[in-house]
């Protein structure tokens, strides 16, 4: 059960979801974008969060939006995961997306919400990273386009009020030699030790990670060293770790060094792999 | 301005095909309006977190958490619980096949497993073992009901 009460909302355009953040807000309601809810929900039950307004953002149709037109692919945030995978049309985020939680959940779990939220995997934002996504924000000012990468700095970085309405992909990345490996401490469904996720445009490849550190990210430096062919691989992913973001997470799923000690032996099966050629 | 404040509603839930008048507040969890308001309390409380399935329902042919669903999200869709199935042959197949012990995980399980028959009649033995993920047996009966969830999906299985 929910102890506190709140308001809920359905707009059905983006401009009303904006007005309304903004009117609730002034009212002292700290209102929240619900989009699957399933993270508001949890947090609100164990007192986590509080909040006196929801704006649930699934009858916006801009939110709903699952199009591939011309050169782009146009994913609305509120569409849920098992959407996603059912659609296919981005098999690497097909890829991503179904190591989240478990079919059922990923039936209410959504792409904004998965990107948003506060628990910090957020496994579906590795492939827009890796594919230089572009995400469609609205907020007061009316809709603003901007490139996930200068975006994405540990979470979406939005201004309060903002909303995340589309991620848009272009075509040519959908279907690029991909791996996508998740690690757990046991079992197949659970949070992750540690994920990666890599493609492989032209000769480069590019990695994204999440459950190392307490965000997801991707790293140009680690690139640059993981594309040094001169160098063995061993030499190149010692080389990469060095730009390791910090802190290395350390908890009972697993320690710094069995992390890194995961992720190193990941590396090692994906980037020979991916060298040698398309894999999907 | 609105008759009611806006925390607190009436609406219209079909659950089981049949249409019910209640009032609820925004804040309601469709698990307890199920339970509590409805007194249908097949759909079991677990961990209220999306990780055991045990408040399994079936939403519009979809398995849904009914612990991770505001009940207002549930207006206009068709709400199945463990008490609208009547005779289904994944019934049959868990009586036949054992497929549980103390029984508490089993509606969850039932739900989601009888919308992955209606919805994939073909599942791969990879779609199966992804869709019985989502559930959680504390009396270790997987085996039993992946037997179970076979026997109905192919009809030739007798193991
Ligand atoms: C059982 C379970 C297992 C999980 N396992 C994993 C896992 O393995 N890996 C993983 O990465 N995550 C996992 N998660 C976390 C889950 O992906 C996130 O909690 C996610 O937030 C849920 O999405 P939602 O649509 O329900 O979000 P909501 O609860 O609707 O929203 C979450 C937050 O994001 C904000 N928000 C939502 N949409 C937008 C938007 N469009 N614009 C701006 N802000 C927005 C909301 O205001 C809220 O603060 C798991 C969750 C559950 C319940
Ligand atoms: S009670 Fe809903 S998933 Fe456990
Ligand atoms: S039969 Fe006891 S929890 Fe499954």
């Amino acid at each position: 059960m929910i102890p506190t009460d709140f308001e809920y909302y359905l707009p059905a355009t983006i401009s009303e979801a904006v007005h309304l953040y903004r009117t609730l807000k002034n009212h002292g309601k700290k209102p929240l974008y619900y989009s699957g809810g399933t993270e508001i929900i949890t947090f609100l039950r164990l007192h986590l969060i509080e909040t006196g307004a929801v704006i649930n953002i699934n009858a916006i149709p801009e939110c709903r939006q699952n199009n591939l037109i011309g050169d782009s692919l146009t994913l609305g945030s509120s569409l849920t995961l098992t959407e996603i995978e059912e659609a296919n049309v981005f098999p690497l985020l097909s890829a991503a997306s179904a190591g989240v939680a478990d079919h059922t959940s990923r039936n209410k779990i959504t792409l904004g919400g998965n990107i948003c939220g506060m628990i910090f995997y957020r496994e579906a934002v590795l492939p827009f990273l890796l594919c230089d996504s572009y995400c469609m924000i609205a907020g007061g000012d009316g809709v603003r386009k901007a490139p996930i990468n200068s975006l994405f700095n540990k979470s979406l970085q939005l201004t309060e009020g903002e909303l995340l309405v589309q991620i848009i992909t272009q075509k040519r990345y959908l279907d690029l030699p991909f791996i996508c490996i998740k690690r757990r401490q046991q079992w197949e469904t659970g949070y992750p030790l540690v994920t990666v996720a890599a493609l492989r445009n032209g000769n480069e490849i590019r990695v994204a990670i999440s459950g190392l550190c307490p965000f997801p990210f991707r790293s140009a430096k680690m690139e640059a060293d993981l594309n040094n062919t001169k160098l063995s691989l061993e030499e190149r992913i010692e080389l990469a770790f060095r730009h390791l973001p910090a802190p290395i997470l350390h908890d009972v799923e697993g320690s710094a060094e069995y992390r890194l000690f995961v992720l190193k032996n990941t590396l090692l099966e994906i980037i020979p792999k991916l060298e040698a050629g398309a894999i999907a | 301005m609105h008759d009611f404040p806006l925390s607190k509603r009436r609406i219209i839930l079909n659950i089981n095909s049949e249409d019910v008048d209640i009032y609820i507040r925004a804040a309601d969890l469709l698990l307890d309006t199920i339970r509590e308001s409805l007194g249908l309390t097949g759909s079991k409380p677990g961990c209220l977190n999306g990780d055991c399935g045990a408040c399994t329902i079936i939403l519009d042919e979809k398995p849904m958490k009914s612990c991770l669903m505001l009940t207002l999200e549930a207006e206009g869709k068709k709400i199945m619980t463990i008490e609208g199935l009547k005779n289904t042959p994944i019934q049959k197949a868990f009586i036949e096949h054992f497929a549980f012990q103390c029984g508490y995980c089993t509606p969850g399980f039932i739900m989601n497993c009888h919308s992955l028959i209606k919805n994939q009649p073909n599942a791969d033995p990879h779609t199966i073992k992804e869709w019985l993920q989502s559930n959680i047996c504390r009396c270790t009966g997987y085996q039993e009901i992946e037997t179970a969830v076979l026997s109905v999906l192919r009809k030739d299985y007798n193991k």
